[in-house]
């Protein structure tokens, strides 16, 4: 009996249980108008959820009559954890900033201050846009209209790769964004597509195809010292990097079925990354803190799916495609379907929390996230 | 290290943030893409001291480098009558497309020395983008081998996937799904 009843009640905490967490219930008041809307959403897409008081495990009061001055206490234990005035930037900021403060107090990494970067399509063309990561202040930092795709950030810098159709081959440029300077990455014979740089900045890996086939390759941050990591027949697709740069996943088809595998960035044996429960999947994306890879699955729709790092039993978490991690490894960027567009969402993995992303005219897809 | 490089990422924001409210006529500054020297279709009797590509034959054969395609006369019509299609999620050529194949490879062996081919690959809805851009790249290398084995010159076809970035049916039904799935030969001379 005591056996049984200790079963049911041990709280599970291993990698299983990170993935089907309970939001943690958050009393938010005091507030008013964009910066209330902002501090709920910020708090909704990381893990919270707005209660009443008697049941909230934290409180978050304040104003914003001009400037906003906001507190977070502990309820259990009554010590104040924030205790601010924000001036300066605007009130939205201030929100994002105020929301930040009370997860740094509770030993967490805010995301109020990233960015995203995507791509919007009008017709047959789209432009590279970057903005908040919650789709504020959106600019197009292309003006090309040409097709583009996959933009990549570079970890810590302002600075994008993405892939162009300006001169008629999808080519992969590197740009700038301090000083809008861009220049040519993969710019070989055939197809240069699905740039993806290491966290380090130093290397690029990217699908090329102008030895006669669709593989894997990585070089130098600027294209140069090209060498081939795959030589298959199969289509390779949309490369990521393990955070330590020791690993580069990618998609592609081994004996016939569609999967998820890794290779040495130096080179080597490609391995499979087993992905149990789900077929078709593409678009593979490294958690920053390096235990979750995030992918889109393909049976019959599109799902957003995460798996352990080194592979294991995949885990279905909502519809949607292409996913990003935040840099917090716990929220991710990801495209869905509304009609006949896309428009990118928020997803807060361990509660699967949703929120959409303000959207800009035409489809929006293909987000990245800064990290 | 991460805390340093993530510091560094949010003034950045905040500057740029200050940018867009702050003076929001400033456009964002934005150079050209760096456009490159085209170069003439390789005449397979001079050796230019061209690198050479690492070619695998069991794998694929190397594409030539023409410079950028969009230096040329795009002839899209000449041979929009032989698109070939495929099955979903597949490259292989079906038996019932082998005499397109063969058409535009007789069309290449009469063609002009200074004629180019592009084959152009491209998918149905079904997929994600990013493996549609790799898996229409495949159909379109699938087919410039068919037709080098058909006796076109090799180093006169260049390829180009647009995934499914160009489809020709928006229908949700698999009949649209098959118009979709296609490989397209567009002639390319000189401008």
């Amino acid at each position: 009996m005591p056996l049984a009843w200790s079963a049911d009640t041990i709280v599970v905490v291993g990698e299983s249980g990170w993935l089907h967490q309970p939001p943690t219930p958050v009393s938010i008041s005091g507030f008013s108008g964009e910066a209330d809307e902002v501090i709920r959403f910020d708090l909704t897409v990381q893990g919270f959820t707005n209660v009443p008081p008697d049941v909230a495990q934290y409180l978050l009061s304040g104003s914003n009559n001009g400037n906003l001055t906001g507190h977070a206490t502990d309820k259990n234990n009554k010590s104040s954890l924030v205790n601010k005035s924000y001036t300066g930037a605007t009130l939205r900021r201030q929100a994002h900033a105020f929301v930040d403060d009370f997860l740094t107090a509770i030993g967490r990494k805010g995301i109020g201050g990233t960015k995203i970067a995507f791509k919007a399509d009008k017709g047959s063309s789209g432009e590279i846009y970057i903005s908040d990561f919650d789709g504020g202040g959106a600019q197009a930092i292309t003006s090309d209209g040409v097709i583009v795709a996959a933009p990549e950030w570079v970890t810590g810098r302002m600075a994008l790769y993405y892939t162009s159709y300006k001169f008629g081959n999808a080519d992969i440029f590197r740009h700038d964004l301090g000083t809008g300077k861009r220049t040519g990455v993969a710019r070989h014979p055939g197809s240069n597509i699905s740039p993806a740089p290491s966290s380090d900045g130093s290397k690029v890996a990217m699908i090329l195809s102008k030895d006669g086939a669709v593989d894997l390759y990585v070089a130098d941050a600027d294209g140069s010292n090209v060498k081939r990591l795959t030589k298959t027949r199969e289509d390779d697709s949309s490369p990521c990097w393990s955070p330590n740069g020791e690993w580069i996943c990618f998609a592609t088809k081994i004996n016939e079925r569609r999967s998820l595998c890794k290779v040495a960035a130096s080179g080597g044996e490609v391995q499979r990354i087993p992905t149990s429960g789900i077929s078709n999947p593409s678009e593979p994306d490294w958690s920053p803190d390096g235990k979750w890879i995030v992918f889109t699955s393909q049976m019959g729709g599109f799902d957003i799916c995460v798996v352990p790092a080194s592979g294991g039993t995949a885990t279905v978490l909502v519809s949607g495609e292409d996913p990003s991690w935040g840099p917090n490894s716990r929220t991710v960027v990801y495209a869905r379907r509304q009609g006949g567009r896309r428009v990118l969402s928020l997803l807060d993995v361990p509660t699967k929390q949703t929120k959409d992303v303000s959207r800009i005219s035409g489809s929006n897809s293909q987000p990245s996230w800064a990290k | 290290m991460k805390a340093s490089k993530l510091t560094y990422l949010m003034v950045l924001t905040l500057a740029l943030s200050f940018v867009a409210t702050g003076c929001r006529k400033k456009p964002t500054p934005l150079t050209d893409l760096p456009a490159r020297t085209g170069e003439r279709i390789p005449d397979p009797n001079i050796d230019v001291g061209r690198v050479k590509p690492e070619g695998d034959p069991s794998v694929g054969q190397p594409i030539p480098d023409i410079g950028d395609i969009n230096n040329f006369k795009h002839d899209r019509a000449a041979l929009a009558a032989h698109a070939v299609h495929f099955d979903y999620d597949s490259v292989a050529i079906r038996s019932g497309e082998r005499a397109n194949v063969q058409a535009v490879a007789d069309f290449m062996k009469s063609a002009a020395a200074n004629v180019a081919l592009l084959v152009e690959g491209h998918c149905d809805e079904r997929g994600t983008e990013e493996y549609n851009r790799a898996l229409g790249e495949r159909r379109a290398l699938s087919l410039r081998e068919a037709l080098i084995s058909a006796g076109a010159d090799g180093q006169r076809i260049v390829t180009r996937t647009f995934g499914k970035d160009k489809k020709i049916d928006l229908g949700p039904s698999e009949a649209s799904h098959a118009k979709n799935r296609r490989g397209e030969f567009v002639v390319l001379t000189p401008k």
